[in-house]
């Protein structure tokens, strides 16, 4: 881990206009933003792991502690909320059997909310990793998860 | 094989949309069935429709597939291809007639729309810069080079009346004047591809379908403000937009419309990609600048305008991603012409992503004036399930929800502001009588509080205070006196709050209670919600007499708080339900008794 660290610093330049592209690196690289790596950044861009730590925990996009294998983001945004976005998550939550902002025991999934996805028309939905699930219902949600994968079928049912 | 058969081209939407429901698989079915009969396929970005997606069309034909499965690729090859009868079963079917529709010139959706920036979505490959070289791609920046001078430009873009499309709408020529004229040697130009506004996703879409028209705009402004270096920001939710550009980017600089000496001019421009990192209010151009510069994304006090002293110190000028889209538009066509669309103070066209309870969602670019009715039930098709319209919000978080009665208005910047609503980034959302008014409201200040980067305190109180209110209301916990207090709080953060956020997010609250009054005083008072969405207000019910007993609810009852045998009527223990809504549902769709299962006011506690 360390060695890899260093490889991503080496692409940046050292200025403080670069921390959060290098944040958005080290989250890429390692799924989220470790102890170490603020410390390995706070040294190469001669800035304080205070001053890190203020930027990044400034945005949603950056997690500290290490996710599941696949992160679900659950759209909360007004279309999806008028199409029942809010059952949907509840669904999410009673398949995997946990809330926003955790992770379920088997290091499988992840849950956060995001404010769109910009699927808008096919609200409501969700995101798996980098897939678009829409036009989801109770039943969708259910589907996806019970095929253990990220592989699902959206459901028709409007 | 017949002439048409050999020219055919069969164009597959690859936007978000139709990706997520599975285009790429349809394109490696039918590349392999194409390939044999010689005719090409092509992949496209999103044509705006993609709750009809995946989306395939067969040209020059024009038929227009809609839903396409992989299953279907058999009978478009054989039926169509090979034998010119076109699957009658995949055209789009119109939800009033349900007559079914095989040209998409001749379905309503598209037919009343006036498509200027959207021209080339759905219609070009985004990742082959040749295909936007083939509809005239990059002339206008050959003219802005090597035919006009800035101040030339920049008086073309002021008689054409183009007006900002993020939002404020701030006329985009003086903007361009001020930065071309700022002093300093050093510019910068940024692209604001933020589009925080949850429900909207234009220009995401512009993105994905037609980069380089975005490219060239920046190119333009760049040349004529005196920009060598741009910037993209572009929110993290956008992969695929991000790899459009990537690709676009890396194309125009190989055909030299970027980077040094351009095309030969002696005028040297790039362009590079910042990714945001969630924050709504990074939308907002100041916070936006914090943000590239490595900071927390909040906003600075105005002025200096970031036209004086934005990136680094530096003149900054910063444009929504369709402002740029239209300006090739405006040099190549003519200023005149852009200034004959529109109204009085609004020039052009206006686009708009249609959604929530509304038949057709989209992208819908019409001209300025055309009246919210034309929008929601010319082209968006009405309220499904023969539900009535309750309300439309324009704007997103920093809107209004407008009610029945304005559904005649002209939309542009200024009917709507007086409406107390704005135009915003051009997100609708449809509501209908299943919406609680109260709760959207409640919904857009959990948002806002949320997103409030605290930095003045009746943004980040304020917003808060107003949020616990409303909950209250919600939960059937309100008083009379909530709503001034709803009202004098509202006032107080618009006067108060530095950035257009905080200014503008009492809107949503101020609008409803205004138009839809009545809603929060049956919360109030009736301890009712029309609508059966706040779960405190309701309770479910059997109604003994309908219910035959097919155990459809028992079996769907998360919390097994139905019981009853087989045949006889149900009962629902209220202490178990947990108002799942799912019981409702089944009985409604699936259920032999049909309608046995109610929604009802429930008693007010004492
Ligand atoms: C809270 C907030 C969020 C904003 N979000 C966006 C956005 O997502 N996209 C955008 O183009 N403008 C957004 N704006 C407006 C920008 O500050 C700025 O006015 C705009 O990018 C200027 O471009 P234009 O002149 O082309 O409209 C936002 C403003 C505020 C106050
Ligand atoms: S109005 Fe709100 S979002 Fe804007 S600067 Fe103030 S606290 Fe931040
Ligand atoms: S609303 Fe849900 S929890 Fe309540 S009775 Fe019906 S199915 Fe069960
Ligand atoms: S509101 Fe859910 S994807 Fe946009
Ligand atoms: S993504 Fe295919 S129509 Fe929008």
């Amino acid at each position: 881990m360390p060695e890899k660290i260093e490889s991503i610093l080496q692409k940046y330049s050292r200025g403080q206009d670069e921390l959060i592209p290098i944040l958005q690196g080290v989250q890429k690289e390692f799924g989220y933003i470790s102890l170490e790596s603020v410390k390995k950044i706070s040294r190469y861009l001669r800035i304080t792991e205070n001053q890190i730590y203020g930027v990044s925990s400034f945005y949603a996009q950056f997690r500290f502690t290490s996710p599941g294998r696949h992160l679900i983001k659950a759209c909360r945004g007004t279309a999806c909320h008028v199409r029942g976005a809010q059952r949907i998550l509840e669904e999410v939550k009673k398949q995997l059997g946990i809330t926003e902002g955790e992770t379920t025991p088997d290091l499988e999934y992840s849950l956060e909310t995001v404010a769109c996805i910009g699927c808008c028309a096919l609200a409501p939905c969700i995101m798996i990793n980098e897939e678009v699930h829409g036009r989801l219902s109770d039943k969708g949600v259910a589907n996806i998860f019970s095929k253990k994968g990220t592989e699902g079928e959206s459901d028709d049912t409007n | 094989m017949t002439q048409t058969e050999n020219t055919r081209t069969i164009l597959i939407c690859h936007g978000t949309g139709c990706v997520s429901s599975k285009s790429p698989e349809i394109r490696t079915a039918l590349e392999k069935e194409t390939q044999r009969l010689g005719i090409t396929t092509k992949l496209t970005g999103c044509h705006g429709f993609c709750q009809q997606g995946p989306i395939v069309i067969v040209e020059p034909d024009g038929v227009f597939y809609t839903r396409v499965g992989v299953e279907d690729v058999t009978d478009i090859v054989n039926s169509h291809l090979q034998n010119n009868k076109p699957v009658g079963r995949l055209f789009y079917q119109d939800p009033t007639t349900g007559k079914r529709i095989q040209h998409y010139r001749d379905i309503p959706f598209y037919k009343m729309q006036q498509r200027l920036i959207l021209r080339n979505c759905g219609h070009i490959n985004p990742e082959e810069i040749d295909d936007y070289l083939a509809v005239g791609g990059y002339e206008a920046l050959k003219k802005v080079l090597f035919e006009m001078t800035p101040e030339k430009v920049i008086e073309n873009i002021n008689i054409s009346g183009l007006r900002g499309r993020g939002g404020a709408g701030f006329p985009t020529g003086r903007k361009w004047e001020i930065c071309s004229k700022a002093s300093g040697e050093e510019k910068y130009i940024i692209c604001n591809a933020d589009e925080g506004d949850p429900g909207a996703f234009m220009d995401r879409s512009i993105l994905e379908a037609d980069p380089h028209s975005v490219l060239e705009g920046m190119s333009i402004a760049a040349h004529t403000v005196g920009a060598k270096k741009g910037f993209i920001y572009v929110r993290a939710e956008y992969p695929l937009a991000v790899k459009r550009l990537e690709i676009a980017i890396a194309q125009a600089r190989k055909k030299g419309f970027l980077g040094k000496d351009i095309l030969g001019s002696g005028f040297d421009f790039d362009i590079e990609i910042f990714e945001g990192a969630g924050a709504f209010v990074c939308g907002e151009e100041t916070a936006l600048i914090e943000s590239i510069e490595g900071r927390r994304g909040m906003p600075r006090h105005r002025p200096p305008f970031p036209v004086q002293s934005g990136l680094w110190g530096k003149p900054t000028l910063i444009n929504n991603v369709k402002t740029l889209a239209y300006t090739p538009l405006i040099i190549v066509r003519g200023a005149d012409w852009f200034s004959d669309i529109g109204t009085e103070r609004s020039k052009g066209t206006a686009v708009f992503s249609i959604t929530g309870k509304v038949a057709n969602c989209g992208l819908v670019e019409v001209p300025m004036g055309t009246t919210l009715h034309e929008i929601i039930y010319g082209i968006g098709g009405g309220i499904p399930n023969r539900k009535k319209f309750k309300a439309v919000q324009t704007g997103g978080p920093s809107g209004g929800c407008l009610s029945e009665e304005f559904l005649g208005l002209p939309v542009d910047y200024e009917s709507l502001t007086s409406a107390g609503s704005i135009m915003g980034s051009g997100g609708l959302v449809v509501m209908d009588e299943d919406t609680c008014i109260v709760d959207v409201a409640k919904y857009f200040l959990d948002f806002t509080q949320k997103e409030s980067c605290g930095k003045c305190v009746p943004c980040r109180v304020g917003t808060r205070l107003m949020f616990e209110i409303l909950d209250r209301i919600t939960h059937g916990e309100g008083t009379a006196e909530d709503l001034l207090a709803l009202r004098t709080l509202g006032d107080t953060i618009k006067k108060g709050a530095l950035c257009g956020l905080g200014q503008t997010a009492p809107n949503p609250v101020l609008t409803t209670l205004r138009y839809f009054s009545n809603e929060y005083l049956e919360h109030i008072k009736e301890y009712r919600c029309r609508a059966s969405v706040c779960k405190d207000l309701i309770e479910f019910k059997v109604i003994r007499e309908k219910c035959t007993g097919c155990q459809s609810c028992v079996r769907i009852c998360p919390t097994g708080a139905i019981t009853g045998p087989r045949s006889k009527p149900h009962n629902i223990d209220a202490s178990k339900c947990i108002k799942c809504r799912s019981c409702y549902e089944i009985c409604r769709f699936d259920a032999i008794a049909g309608n046995a299962i109610v929604i009802r006011t429930v008693e007010k506690k004492s």
